[in-house]
């Protein structure tokens, strides 16, 4: 009776995972990737819900962008399976928003700031759709929410680096998506771009969105995320900032290289 | 014969053939031109054109050894995309599989297909095989002797890649902007990318006839570098440079019909060169000329607003360029002494700074930061609503 009552227990617990897996904007689970023989990903699992915003953190090299992109497929994975809304992300693409480092492309490409956010919307457009005004208010729009409305028509190579992230998350905006992954987006920027997109990322998780940013400073994680996600190669620790960035968990991520939280 | 004929087609039947047939592709290159531009894979095409060479060689070739014409002109250009295709197979190859960059990649390839053009064509001719005279035409072109068949092979060429050009415009903008996120908004990166060199091979093949391989890459880059002196938007940069490209091959065409033996494709070339030069000098904004203007305006407003400042603040100048401005201005005289106007302006340019010192406290995060230097008049970057409110924040206005 008891070997039963642990099967079933153990039936209830394999039910509720699959739940979450199903609920979760994006689940990960047992995420391998190498270059060569060497894992910069090992066996990773992870689960990112609708409502919250996560932080990656964890020392250099430790695979913070590689998880972000190998589970969108910008680098090949080894093992591991990853699900964006329960479904593989060919089928969920345009729930999914991608911001990119920005030091990723050369900005001596001849656009204007508007040109940007509007690449936002051509996935939608197809080959021969036609550029509209709902397209054009929908790239005003993104550009004022991030305070770049009167930007839109200087050219990107003039921007200053923080600008450059604020048009950056401006194209993503503009996809009007359900999950937003973000690599480094404070890194580098300005004191007010730093407030602007935190604040805007608050907003989306605040309307249901799911929030995932690769960061760098711990010492904000607190402030500005729900939850973290401790990796170095494999996952460390996760869940709500408090009980995953520990002393125990950064100990064990950053090795002796970091002392406590307020380093 | 006078250019003017020449330029509006009256200059007999095989002149005409090739004015229209270099125009056509000239506005394909041009526009496909700047997809290469665009994407950084402009070198590639001129591997891409030089290893069409040993494709020729080969296939008239065959074509004698089977009985045939070798100088059939759809055969010659099966031949020269086939090795085309392998080519860039083999730059795409040395790449990925290997340490090596491609520009290294691009140098081998290139020098090696050529080679082996080279050699097939000594062959050919040492063989004496029929009138092999025809085919070093393809190097710097030749278009004497144009068929109709032939201008109409070009033409559907080239109105096929423009059509293509217009349906891959934004994917291409996509890859050639951000190719990753590209990627994961699910354009397929690499299947553009073959689009983009089929398109600028199939350029390159129906240009051997006018232009020649060595110099078809110039067809599809200038264009494509003028237009960027015109435009900073690279959808708009596409139809300038389709539109350079066929004034371009037009005129070229027309110039090199105006006096007996002028090389067609090398002409065409130049007046590209000259399209560039001028735009690369006189391009409104972009151009050389206009940017050592503002430069040198910038520098005029940046000794004025500084000699004013001295002015108000009643301290020597001793810059010879200040002083040059400022005696311009009729600021001072002469002898360096301010004039009444002189003391005017001064005394507002000092007003106008303590009003730009309480902008930048009080917009810190403002976006027009930037012009909070009192090098643009403070009136165009604030509105007299905000300038009332500094004034009222500075207490007593500055007495002018």
């Amino acid at each position: 009776m008891n070997l039963a009552l642990a099967t079933q227990n153990g039936q209830r617990a394999d039910n509720t995972r699959t739940l979450r897996a199903q609920s979760a904007a994006l689940s990960i689970q047992g995420l391998t990737v190498s270059y060569g023989s060497n894992p910069v990903v090992f066996s990773l699992d992870a689960a990112f819900e609708p409502g919250r915003m996560t932080a990656i953190i964890g020392p250099n090299g430790a695979g913070k962008s590689t998880t972000l992109k190998a589970c969108l497929g910008l680098v090949p994975k080894l093992s591991g399976e990853v699900r964006f809304f329960g479904r593989p992300l060919r089928d969920n693409r345009a729930r999914v928003a991608y911001v990119p480092q920005r030091n990723s492309v050369d900005w001596a490409f001849p656009a204007r700031v508007a040109d940007v956010v509007a690449m936002g919307l051509y996935p939608g457009l197809g080959l021969l759709g036609r550029f509209s005004g709902a397209h054009r208010a929908t790239v005003a729009e993104a550009l004022s929410q991030m305070g770049m409305e009167a930007f839109a028509e200087r050219q990107i190579g003039q921007l200053s680096g923080g600008q450059q992230q604020r048009v950056f998350l401006a194209r993503a905006l503009a996809q009007r998506a359900d999950l937003y992954l973000l690599d480094e987006p404070l890194a580098g920027v300005d004191a007010a771009t730093e407030t602007a997109i935190v604040s805007v990322l608050h907003k989306l998780r605040d309307e249901g969105k799911a929030i995932v940013a690769v960061h760098h400073d711990l010492s904000t994680v607190p402030e500005y995320f729900d939850d973290a996600l401790v990796i170095n190669r494999r996952a460390i620790a996760a869940g709500p900032v408090a009980q995953s960035v520990t002393q125990a968990n950064l100990q064990e991520a950053y090795g002796h290289r970091l002392g406590p939280l307020d380093a | 014969m006078d250019l003017w004929h020449a330029l509006t087609l009256q200059a007999g039947y095989n002149a005409s053939l090739v004015t229209v047939g270099a125009a056509l592709l000239g506005g394909s290159a041009g526009a496909v031109g700047s997809f290469l531009f665009l994407r950084k894979r402009v070198l590639v095409s001129d591997a891409v054109a030089h290893a069409t060479l040993p494709g020729i060689g080969a296939a008239f070739l065959i074509m004698a050894a089977l009985g045939g014409d070798g100088r059939a002109l759809v055969g010659l250009l099966v031949g020269a995309a086939a090795t085309a295709t392998l080519g860039l197979l083999a730059v795409e190859g040395i790449v990925r599989h290997t340490r090596l960059g491609e520009d290294v990649a691009i140098g081998a390839v290139l020098s090696v297909f050529f080679g082996i053009g080279v050699v097939l064509m000594t062959i050919i001719q040492s063989a004496g095989l029929g009138a092999p005279a025809g085919l070093e035409g393809f190097l710097m072109g030749a278009t004497a002797g144009m068929l109709w068949a032939e201008a109409m092979l070009i033409a559907a060429a080239a109105a096929l890649s423009c059509l293509c050009v217009i349906l891959l415009r934004r994917p291409v903008l996509l890859v050639a902007f951000d190719a990753e996120y590209a990627t994961v908004r699910g354009v397929p990166v690499g299947l553009v990318d073959l689009a983009i060199m089929g398109l600028a091979m199939a350029v390159t093949v129906i240009g051997l006839k006018i232009v020649g391989l060595v110099l078809i890459v110039a067809l599809l880059i200038i264009p494509a570098v003028t237009a960027r002196f015109w435009t900073d938007q690279a959808e708009r940069l596409i139809w300038i440079a389709a539109a350079l490209g066929a004034v371009t091959g037009w005129v070229g065409t027309a110039l090199s019909a105006t006096a007996p033996n002028l090389p067609t494709g090398p002409i065409i070339v130049l007046m590209a060169g000259a399209l560039f030069a001028v735009s690369l000098m006189f391009a409104p904004r972009r151009g050389v000329v206009a940017s050592l203007l503002h430069q040198r305006q910038f520098q005029i407003r940046v000794h004025r607003r500084q000699g004013l400042l001295s002015l108000a603040r009643t301290e020597p100048i001793f810059d010879p360029t200040t002083l040059k401005v400022l005696r311009r201005d009729g600021a001072i005289r002469a002898d360096g002494v301010a004039t009444d106007s002189g003391r005017a302006q001064a005394a507002r340019a000092l007003r106008d700074e303590h009003r730009f010192d309480m902008a930048r406290k009080r917009y810190p995060d403002d976006p027009r930061q930037v012009h909070f230097d009192g090098l643009t008049p403070i009136e165009q970057v604030l509105t007299l609503d905000e300038i009332a409110a500094l004034d009222a924040a500075l207490g007593q206005p500055k007495a002018l």
